[in-house]
């Protein structure tokens, strides 16, 4: 297992080369010189040479690029021009809101998906089953926006029981912390458990075919521990695999939900640097994100491992 | 038989197909005495597997299904789905044919044997694994300790069918449906797995239900031995009185099919030529009378009923059956 964990770890250095690349190729072809973004409109072009000697940016892109890399690799990933505010400064004040939007998102999305799965999977067919399976390509088609306003206009707007807007740390006050996340997380939870309940549904409804079924039947165990045990964990890989992948996505911040809310999460801090140009701030957090979506992904792969002896053995 | 633990009358199998209805078992009558072995031996496709899965109640939910099942007394087309659990796995125990798809690849083998014993038996953790490892011995798995908490892919085929043995076995079932057991492993592991499942009969006195294409195997194992074709029973008859004196074509066939060890090099095989009939397009007369050397017109025609040799045991369906050889 441990000989396990370090080949997975030794694989993800050119992957995250690979991304650091990227990041930075994709930041420099932004149109829009940052010496012009930083002087502004009235700078004279002695000015803005003399700018691009200072942060190096007439040297060609694969010695900046390296220089990056340099100080990134000593925990420097560059300032704002704009607010002075280190790009790790930004990104941990912001993470702590992200994440916990990402934490219950996920949740009430598994909470709402996994047992409607296993229930539409037991009576695959039914007139139940068909209509959650409909009404969760419904949902699917319903973008978060729309599920949000409409959220804000039952719970905020008509009942009053949850604000519409607005942040306070959990730290500062817990209770005020949750009623804050529950409608942001219950958005994008709506739009997460149809894909959840899809997959895992149809996931079991393959191995509920499985001869290993038939023998847990003729086993005369309990129709519960033939649907949680033997059908639910080797079912539950795909499972994994899209919640590791939400919960990657969710790492680069709900940009919607975020903005809609007012929350202060990762995904307003890379809208606001769009806007305003900050591309120190946009490259090192790209770049921040994508190195948690690899390390989520990672995660995901020990997890497949625990689930299915094969994969920790080497045999699949 | 006067002690018959497990008799099916009349049992009948449709399945709704998009080709139209498949008539998987066609009226078929069996029984099987307290200890005793029954062969049941036809190619693939002749509904012995759907016979299997109509006895343990495991056909598919769109089947439909007709006859009595009676077992110890009861009826199982008509107990409720609780008691039939508590039957299952505790009185009625099955081996699959295939072991690699059989155990689930994501529990150990010790989950596995043990939840059964626990389900059945009123036997706390500790004893539930003692008995795990004294059926894993007594199948032929060595360390039977360190097996309980392996994986079954970590175990070779013949292993792992050893490990299905044991799982049906925990509870001392009074009748054992072996479906196959030997079809999927090589051949030097089939005899010892036969064996296997002879020895522990024996010592149990268990019923068992052995389901095979290869009449060899029920040849020396067997108290009666049925034929199937095409879903039906077309000769069933105690083992010896079988072998001694086959009425039906097919069996016949089926024997002639088998590789002789004495037979000359580059012997050709008289194989059955033809297939089996499309089983959603039944046939009007006799269903092997396509393939059959002895058929004449009435086989076409007219369905042959089971009908008794000279012994009320010994029963074939045939116009034309196999003439008795006059002796050397």
């Amino acid at each position: 297992m441990l000989f396990f964990v370090a080949r997975r770890l030794f694989y993800l250095i050119p992957v995250l080369i690979a991304v650091s690349v990227l990041t930075f190729v994709i930041a420099s072809l932004l149109p829009g010189d940052l010496a012009y973004v930083i002087l502004g409109d009235q700078a004279t072009p002695e000015n803005v040479a003399a700018l691009r000697h200072d942060m190096g940016l007439d040297q060609p892109i694969w010695l900046r690029y390296f220089g990056w890399l340099w100080h990134i690799l000593q925990g420097d990933f560059g300032r704002s021009f704009r607010t002075g505010q280190t790009v790790l400064q930004a990104v941990s004040d912001r993470v702590p809101v992200s994440f916990e939007l990402m934490i219950f998102a996920e949740l009430i999305g598994l909470a709402i998906g996994v047992p409607l799965a296993i229930a539409c999977a037991a009576k695959a067919g039914s007139a139940f089953d068909r209509f959650m399976t409909g009404s969760a390509f419904g949902m699917l088609s319903v973008p978060t926006f729309l599920s949000a306003i409409l959220l804000i206009y039952l719970f905020a707007v008509e009942l009053r029981w949850l604000p519409a807007t607005g942040y306070v740390p959990f730290t500062e006050d817990p209770p005020a912390n949750l009623r804050f996340m529950v409608l942001p997380s219950l958005t994008l939870a709506l739009a997460e458990w149809p894909g959840i309940m899809r997959v895992l549904r149809s996931d079991m409804i393959a191995a509920l075919q499985e001869d290993y079924i038939a023998l847990a039947k003729a086993k005369g165990l309990k129709p519960s521990r033939i649907l949680f045990v033997h059908a639910l964990k080797p079912s539950s890989l795909t499972l994994v695999t899209i919640t590791g992948i939400n919960i990657g996505r969710l790492i680069g911040g709900a940009v919607i939900v975020e903005s809609i809310f007012a929350l202060p999460g990762i995904g307003r801090l890379l809208v606001g640097a769009i806007y305003t140009r900050d591309l120190i701030i946009l490259q090192g957090v790209v770049l921040l994100v994508a190195a948690g979506f690899v390390l989520m992904n990672f995660i995901v792969d020990l997890l497949y491992a625990v689930l299915d002896p094969r994969i920790r053995h080497g045999h699949a | 038989m006067s002690d018959t633990l497990l008799s099916v009358e009349d049992a009948v199998v449709d399945l709704p197909t998009p080709r139209g209805n498949l008539r998987a078992v066609d009226h078929v009558d069996l029984a099987v005495g307290a200890g005793k072995t029954l062969g049941i031996v036809g190619e693939s496709g002749c509904g012995k597997t759907m016979l299997s899965r109509t006895i343990l109640q495991l056909l598919p939910k769109k089947a439909k299904l007709s006859g009595r099942v009676m077992f110890d007394g009861q009826d199982l087309l008509k107990l409720p789905p609780e008691k039939l659990r508590k039957l299952r796995g505790r009185s009625l125990a099955v081996v699959f044919q295939d072991p690699m798809t059989s155990l689930n690849p994501v529990l150990t083998i010790g989950t596995q044997l043990i939840e059964t014993i626990q389900e059945h038996l009123e036997l706390d953790l500790a004893k539930a694994r003692q008995r795990s490892v004294e059926l894993l011995a007594a199948v032929g798995i060595p360390a039977p300790e360190q097996r309980l908490t392996q994986y079954p892919h970590q175990l070779s085929g013949g292993m792992r069918q050893r490990v299905a043995i044991a799982i049906a076995l925990s509870c001392e079932p009074k009748l054992l449906i072996a479906d196959e057991p030997t079809t999927a492993l090589d051949v030097t592991i089939q005899a010892q797995i036969l064996d296997l499942l002879a020895r522990e009969q024996q010592r149990r006195h268990m019923a068992m239900i052995l389901i095979t294409h290869d009449l060899g195997v029920v040849a020396g194992r067997a108290d009666e031995v049925a034929v199937m074709y095409a879903g039906r029973v077309v000769e069933r008859a105690p083992t010896p009185a079988l072998f001694k004196q086959m009425r039906m074509p097919y069996t016949e066939a089926l024997l002639a099919a088998l590789p002789k060890l004495d037979a000359a090099p580059h012997t050709p095989l008289p194989a059955i030529s033809g297939r089996p009939p499309d089983p959603t397009r039944p046939l009007k007369g006799c269903s092997f009378s396509p393939r059959c050397r002895y058929a004449t017109e009435r086989c076409s025609t007219e369905k042959p009923s089971l009908v008794a040799a000279e012994t009320p045991e010994h029963l074939y369906a045939c116009f034309h059956p196999i003439a008795a050889r006059v002796p050397a």
